[in-house]
């Protein structure tokens, strides 16, 4: 057993953290590590930068574009990107439906849309979840009807990420009624400018637009636009799923949220108080457990294997561990995390901070981050995957 | 032993429970957060024309005279309906302190208008750096002819955007951490040398910031012997925090009923999510910590009014850490039983959530009382 990178693997190490030195904007490092809000340009603008070295689509084969990395280069990369602050990518395009497409797209498809993912032409949100369609997924109802070359799609999708910034959405409709649940639904692509979209803003708790209901009347859909078989939509959202759970313990981030409570508690001269310093050693430890627990399912990984139902416990570890720094650093902040000042937390504040400038970001989001144990198969879901696929109960 | 409410005390809660019910909406108390005061000054008017404003107050003074446990009920509905205004800051914490320090010419003064709700206090203790420790006070207050003058900088004063004068602490001698040399002042808000940046907190409520620069309070506006405010501010903070639990069971009621209605009526896989058992023991464990934080609500009301003493400090920071961390457990929880829909502005659960975490950023939070109650270990 060696728990160690080996040679090669740092200095690609070392490689990542030179270009993150000389290339990740300082303000956008600023704002992610504070806890501010990140604006449409911050995102692009590390998306294009990402591009220019070749590293934006880390997941994708050489051929389309991609990285061809190993899946420990990617987890070096990731954990070096957080540790500077970069953003975390909006995954949407580059980490959901492209890899659907270069799986199961057509060739006109893929040459269509994978540059345009690429160099920023697209941003892509996410249309599976409906209102009445949360964890039970497959119990979609938006429907589309094939109308000679076109789907007519009509329903309603909901929590819809950053969906007022996107120009295309990936959606599951149901397409034929007709069929149990799974079967019958298809995997379309949809430019939101099709007439008969409109898109309406959720305000969540912590007054941030993050998330959209996204309405169709009588949407066409060109018959081009359907990925895989019709009916087979299921197979590729499983394809998907599976892509949104690896690397979603965020160990990266979390080591990044650990290291900014620790200097935040410094600098509000809290660390010589034994129980905060407690809590602190508490949430290291685990974090370290989780880390290494990362690390055995890569190496499984790289030797091949498929990451199962192991990846359930690390995205439930590792939201949970999320949400425990978040409020340790709500807590350090003390009484001063009370102040509401959305205009600190805009991206264009240039001001002076009413108190600190990490006073403003903790308590909202330690509320946004509320979301991380319930989407991408909340908590409650992936206990039960494990239930059934690890200890076949 | 018995803990049942007296007919009085039933009155009084039906009296607050509807008048919240009639006047705090959703929709209503969205009105008011966004209006300026942030709050609804009718609402005010109505709770001092009910007499409510001067339940915390002695006979003596003009007030109603109400127990630890007439605190307890009015602040349960108020926390019910995620009020914004500053009951507990105001009569209950303020007007605590001022009854407690007050001179006869100064309780002549002020007492009349607060119990009538024309008048609102605001206390200013916290410092940037004070992190709920009442003695740390770095605020100084400088002996001038005929009065004092105070320079430093308060934090996050609830209610002190609107208060008609404001309770705030300062030293008068001695060095930050001193037990000795904490004075308390009643300092007008629109005196020279004061300036307020207002803004609204993450749960609801508008504070603000106090910036005092050289701000001359004359000497008939000291609450108390000079340096000797300590003890008071202690006290009064006890009584704040009995109101304050009482407060965080009306909300977490509320969260929990919310919560167990959703259970019941949404449905995925086929059937209400009630139906999975991990969500009915998790639900269970909600309840049973609302009952334990009930009981620990309960026992701070019966002892805020008491003399002080070692043991009713204790069972102070037991209920505020009690309450604190089931307050916490149940805002999460109901957030994820509920899914996204917990998490959105436009459904009351949110706010409650939120108001739940936030109460621990008052008066101290967990960490803070049970560091207080390890401390009262050693001199058990
Ligand atoms: C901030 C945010 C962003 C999101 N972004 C997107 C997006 O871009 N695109 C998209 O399509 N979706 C998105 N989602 C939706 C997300 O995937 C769903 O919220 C999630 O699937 C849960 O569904 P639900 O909210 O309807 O909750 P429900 O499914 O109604 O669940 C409510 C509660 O019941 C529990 N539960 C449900 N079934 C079971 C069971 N069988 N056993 C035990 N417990 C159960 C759940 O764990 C939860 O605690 C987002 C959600 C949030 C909060």
């Amino acid at each position: 057993m060696d728990i160690n990178y080996s040679a090669e693997e740092l200095a690609f190490r070392d490689q990542v953290r030179e270009f993150l030195r000389a290339e990740l904007p300082a303000d956008i490092a600023e704002r992610v590590r504070l806890g501010k809000h990140l604006s449409k340009n911050d995102h692009q603008r590390w998306q294009r930068i990402l591009n220019t070295r070749g590293w934006y689509a880390a997941n994708w084969p050489v051929e389309f574009g991609g990285t061809g990395w190993s899946v420990v280069h990617k987890h070096i990369f990731e954990e070096e990107c957080a540790a500077f602050g970069a953003p975390r990518l909006i995954s949407f395009g580059v980490n959901m439906v492209a890899p659907v497409i270069i799986k199961f797209g057509s060739a006109e498809q893929k040459a269509y849309y994978l540059p345009r993912i690429l160099d920023g032409s697209d941003w892509w949100c996410q249309g599976y979840s409906e209102p009445g369609a949360g964890s039970d997924l497959s119990s979609l109802k938006t429907r589309g009807v094939r109308e000679g070359d076109h789907y007519v799609v009509n329903g309603q999708k909901t929590w819809t990420t950053l969906g007022q910034h996107a120009n295309k959405i990936f959606c599951l409709v149901r397409t034929d009624p007709q069929a149990q649940q799974q079967r019958g639904i298809s995997f379309l692509l949809i430019d939101m400018a099709t007439p008969g979209i409109s898109v309406r803003p959720i305000i969540t708790l912590d007054g941030e637009h993050e998330v959209n209901e996204v309405f169709f009347d009588n949407v066409r859909v060109p018959v081009a636009n359907l990925v895989g078989e019709a009916n087979q939509g299921w197979t590729c959202a499983k394809y998907l799923l599976s892509h949104e759970r690896t690397g979603q313990a965020g160990i990266g981030i979390s080591k990044a949220a650990l290291a900014h409570l620790k200097q935040v508690a410094a600098r509000e001269g809290r660390l010589d108080d034994p129980l905060l310093r407690a809590q602190i050693a508490e949430v290291e430890m685990q974090l370290m457990a989780i880390e290494v627990s990362t690390l055995r399912i890569l190496a499984a990984a790289q030797a091949g294997g498929v990451p199962g139902a192991e990846s359930s416990i690390l995205k439930i570890k590792g939201s949970e561990i999320r949400q425990a720094i978040s409020h340790l650093l709500r807590k350090v902040i003390g009484p001063c995390a009370l102040p509401f000042l959305e205009d600190e937390l805009d991206p264009a504040f240039a001001g002076a901070p009413l108190h600190a400038d990490y006073a403003a970001g903790p308590a909202s989001q330690y509320l946004n981050l509320r979301k991380l144990s319930i989407y991408g198969g909340s908590n409650e879901i992936q206990k039960n995957i494990i239930a059934k696929m690890i200890l076949d109960l | 032993m018995d803990f049942k409410l007296t007919e009085e005390q039933q009155m009084l809660q039906d009296t607050v429970a509807r008048l919240v019910r009639d006047s705090y909406g959703f929709e209503q108390r969205e009105h008011f957060y966004r209006s300026e005061p942030g709050f609804s000054r009718e609402f005010w008017q109505q709770l001092g024309e009910l007499g409510l404003c001067g339940m915390p107050f002695s006979e003596a003074h003009g007030g109603f005279g109400g127990s630890g446990v007439d605190n307890m009920l009015i602040m349960t509905e108020l926390g019910r309906g995620l009020c914004l205004e500053p009951y507990l800051q105001s009569q209950i914490h303020a007007g605590g302190l001022l009854q407690q320090l007050g001179s006869v010419e100064q309780l002549e003064r002020l007492l009349p208008v607060l119990i009538s709700g024309e008048l609102q206090l605001a206390v200013a203790l916290e410092e940037r750096q004070s992190h709920y420790q009442l003695l740390d006070v770095q605020t100084r207050a400088e002996r001038v002819d005929g009065g004092w003058e105070l320079s430093g900088r308060k934090v996050v004063v609830i209610g002190g955007h609107s208060a008609g004068m404001l309770l705030v602490s300062a030293r008068t001698r001695g060095e930050a951490r001193d037990e000795q040399g904490i004075s308390l002042f009643l300092v007008d808000p629109q005196a020279e040398g004061l300036s307020r940046k207002v803004y609204p907190t993450i749960d609801g409520p508008k504070a603000c910031d106090l910036f005092l620069e050289r701000v001359l309070v004359r000497d008939t506006d000291l609450l108390g012997e000079p340096g000797q405010a300590l003890a008071a501010l202690r006290y009064q903070q006890g009584r704040a925090i009995a109101a304050q639990c009482a407060e965080a069971i009306g909300s977490m009621q509320e969260a929990c009923q919310l919560t167990l209605d959703y259970l019941k009526t949404r449905q995925q896989f086929g059937k209400p999510i009630g139906k999975f058992q991990a969500l009915q023991h998790r639900m269970v464990d909600m309840r049973t910590e609302l009952e334990l934080a009930t009981s620990m609500a309960i026992l701070a009301a019966c002892v805020a009014d008491q003399a002080d003493s070692l043991e009713r400090s204790r069972r102070l920071a037991a209920a505020k850490f009690i309450v604190t961390r089931a307050a916490r457990f149940i805002a999460e929880q109901a957030i994820q039983l509920h899914g996204g829909i917990g998490m959105t502005w436009e459904y009351n659960l949110a706010h409650h959530a939120k108001r739940l975490v936030m109460l621990s950023h008052q008066l101290g939070d967990d960490d803070h009382h049970l560091s207080a109650y390890a401390e009262l270990l050693h001199s058990a």
